[in-house]
């Protein structure tokens, strides 16, 4: 009884978001924007140079790999004039290759979006949500933990973690990929019912971040199982999370930022 | 400045008694690192701290060597870090009562990637046939949990054997996220290689970053600012009060506490929105950086003393009620008993260690940056050693943590203007360097030739607790094992490296 007082007291915390945007959800960095080609004088080489995990392309025409960037500043704090952080937190694509900054639209990526919205039509009312860790840092798991606290409180839009994959629609993996875990996470996988979706959480799940090509795996999950949507931050905050999750059942478009 | 090591060397044949004397004489085992050289062989460095002081004994086995009189049989304490190891470089310590694989299962013939040698290894894939199989009796059957556990948890595999209720046998394994992180620090540049140093541990990543930096400072001989020695604290002590929380957080989920479940997860994320604020980054990535901080709080100092008061005294307020509701204490009283006498021989860390009566804090005993001068006192008094006594530690330690960022503003407040950081040398040498992770004391060894780092180890009190983690089970039954593991706090990235 107490402690229901004190829950009482409170009042309502939770964020209104998808419905309206979050101020908070705005407020830190969630990726890197490209403001604009470089003149003549920049090298490419220097660019590229810039970033420790290699996001920087710049082969005739600046962008930026969002799925390897780590969000470390670098390349804002060596040429603000260049980079930017972007904090609107709707950074989750379908199709890898959406991730790559500014991008032009591609026709293919279009046939993927079908596909998936096909297959995710019945899934829009409520969407069980499978977790596994595929060798992540240990932070990704606290803000997926945190879809359930009482500020994003997925359960209010019919999003639930479930612990067995034989009940889930969605399968979220963090962590770099790691050959240790390529069993298990493929198992989990077979183990689920059709239809079924495969969110990529995390620079680290997308790309193995820092860790890309060590001798342990770590090369991104895509090569064990077969990601939908790609979600990047290192870690991606839970407004980011939960964006993916709302995307890859439909309930929201990629691009467009929420208002 | 900070707490370098003394050494000692040894032939391979002495260091087992060496060190056992030294843990006789009121040491405790701190650590034990193989390091690769270029011509083959392989250096051994056996950390052992007693008081204030930290001794490193180290003995180098020639090319070729592989095997050498191991320390288990002497200071069991070298289990986990013999089979460590046994998986990295090949090197057998002779004597081992079980020299199972812990990080990476392989294949005998299987070349080692053995970290300090610059030659790249291929892919290794984990070798399931060199793991033990199950033990069997009458009666007796394994419970596997994990490693994709039964909610949004780390990946690890806890082998229950178990005959009904009680746990007579468990068994770890925490090889299935093995990242291959300690290679991957040979072959970044000093700046980038903090970037992974903040991975380790993802939600401990000041106090990697710190404890990294410490090490570059030591090797150049520069001494960070003062002021960021206070922003250092001000994230350590923020980083310290999230985990102790998601331990807290796990023991109420695990008893079925709604509402105070809801609002512990609730002050957790305001502490990470306050650190959002303070930096832009959730988990406070990108302000530790070598010679100092990156730069100023976000916020100034009033703001922050105003945002940090709020959130202690609504954590304050809860975990009092919490620590006042029977239903809640009677799982954890009792629950999970490491009797002190484990404890000492193992050296415990942290919270672990500190509910046991083993008092050892890294911010007392070998004071460090801005604990050096701010008045802190660390969590005593706590001996029953069950899973409520790590919690009152955690309490009793949030408690302190708020009581130190406010000082650290306060100063802060008043400080002068100067440089956020140093410039630091490109390093070259050896040095150990050690902070107080919110699991406990946190080691990093560093060594680097003309500005090339050619070894790095963290050694995370995850590692050096989970060794201890079977001893917690004498007695208890398998619904126990949620505030067990909970009571622990590990962080399995920061095992299995």
């Amino acid at each position: 009884m107490a402690w229901l007082l004190r829950g009482l007291r409170q009042g309502v915390v939770t964020s209104r978001y998808p419905r309206r945007s979050d101020v908070y959800g705005r407020g830190y960095m969630a990726a890197i924007a490209v403001l604009h080609a470089p003149d003549k004088s920049s090298a490419d080489d220097e660019l590229a140079a810039l970033c420790p995990t290699g996001a920087i392309l710049a082969d005739g025409r600046l962008r930026v790999d969002r799925g390897r960037c780590i969000l470390c500043g670098r390349c804002v704090e060596a040429r603000p004039d260049l980079f930017a952080f972007d904090g609107s937190p709707e950074v989750g694509r379908i199709g890898r290759r959406a991730l790559l900054v500014p991008d032009e639209d591609e026709e293919a990526v279009e046939e993927v979006r079908a596909e998936l919205a096909k297959r995710t039509r019945f899934l829009r009312r409520s969407i069980h949500v499978r977790h596994v860790d595929a060798g992540s840092d240990g932070s990704e798991e606290w803000e997926v933990a945190a879809l359930t606290n009482p500020v994003y409180d997925v359960q209010r839009l019919g999003i639930f973690f479930t612990a067995t994959p034989r009940h889930a629609d969605l399968l979220l993996v963090t962590g770099v990929g790691t050959a240790g875990m390529a069993g298990p996470l493929r198992l989990t996988y077979e183990a689920m019912p059709f239809p079924k979706v495969v969110l990529a959480a995390g620079t680290d799940a997308i790309s193995g971040g820092l860790l890309h090509s060590s001798y342990a795996g770590a090369d991104g999950i895509g090569s064990v199982v077969p990601v939908d949507v790609w979600v990047p931050g290192s870690p991606p905050s839970p407004f980011s999370l939960l964006h993916g999750i709302l995307v890859a059942v439909g309930l929201l478009a990629e691009n467009r930022a929420v208002t | 400045m900070r707490h370098a090591a003394a050494s000692v060397s040894l032939e391979p044949s002495q260091l087992a008694d060496s060190v056992a004397a030294a843990v006789r004489g009121g040491g405790r085992l701190a650590a034990l690192v193989a390091t690769a050289r270029r011509d083959g062989a392989t250096e051994l460095r056996a950390l052992v701290a007693s008081a204030g002081d930290l001794t490193s004994f180290e003995t180098t086995l020639g090319p070729g060597a592989d095997r050498y009189p191991g320390l288990t049989p002497l200071v069991p304490a070298a289990a986990w870090y013999e089979r460590e190891i046994h998986d990295l470089f090949g090197i057998e310590p002779i004597g081992h009562p079980r020299l199972d694989p812990l990080v990476l299962p392989l294949r005998p013939d299987v070349r080692r990637p053995r970290p300090g040698n610059p030659d790249k290894p291929p892919r290794l894939e984990p070798d399931l046939a060199s793991l033990p199989r199950h033990v069997s009796g009458e009666g007796v059957f394994t419970i596997p949990y994990g490693p994709v556990r039964s909610g949004v948890f780390e990946s690890v595999e806890y082998l229950v054997e178990t005959p009904g209720e009680d746990i007579p046998h468990l068994r770890t394994r925490v090889y299935h996220k093995h990242r291959g992180i300690e290679r991957r620090f040979g072959e970044l540049e000093v700046d980038d290689a903090v970037l992974l140093a903040e991975r380790v541990e993802g939600t401990v990543s000041v106090a990697h970053a710190t404890a990294f930096c410490q090490a570059l400072e030591t090797l150049g001989n520069v001494e960070p600012p003062r002021r960021a020695q206070l922003v250092r604290v001000v994230y350590a002590e923020l980083e310290r009060v999230a985990v102790h929380l998601d331990s807290i957080i796990r023991h109420t989920e695990g008893a079925g506490q709604a509402v105070a479940y809801a609002r512990m997860t609730l002050h957790k994320e305001h502490i990470l929105r306050l650190r959002a604020r303070l930096c832009g980054h959730r988990f406070a990535r990108g302000v530790v950086v070598p010679g100092g901080v990156s730069g100023p709080l976000h916020l100034s100092p009033t703001d922050a003393l105003a945002a940090v008061g709020a959130i202690d005294r609504a954590i304050a307020d809860d975990t009092r009620a919490l620590m006042d509701t029977p239903s809640f204490l009677d799982r954890l009283r009792g629950t999970g008993i490491l009797p002190a006498s484990a404890v000492a021989e193992h050296g415990a860390l942290g919270p672990v260690g500190r509910g046991s009566g083993l008092v050892e804090d890294v911010r007392v005993r070998r004071p460090y940056g801005a604990y050096r001068f701010l008045g802190f006192e660390p969590a005593e008094g706590f001996i029953e050693g069950d899973a409520l006594a790590r919690q009152s530690v955690r309490i009793e330690e949030i408690r302190h943590a708020f009581h130190l960022v406010r000082q650290a503003l306060d100063e802060l407040a008043e400080s002068e203007t100067g440089p956020w950081r140093h410039e630091i040398p490109a390093p070259d040498g050896t040095a150990w360097s050690s902070v107080e992770a919110p699991q406990g004391e946190l080691l990093y060894l560093v060594e680097a030739d003309a500005g090339q780092l050619t070894r790095v180890k963290p050694r995370c009190a995850s590692f050096h607790n989970l060794a201890l983690f079977e001893r917690a089970f004498r007695g208890d039954i398998l619904t126990d094992f949620v505030f067990i593991e909970a009571s622990f706090g590990v962080s399995i990235a920061g095992v299995s490296g």
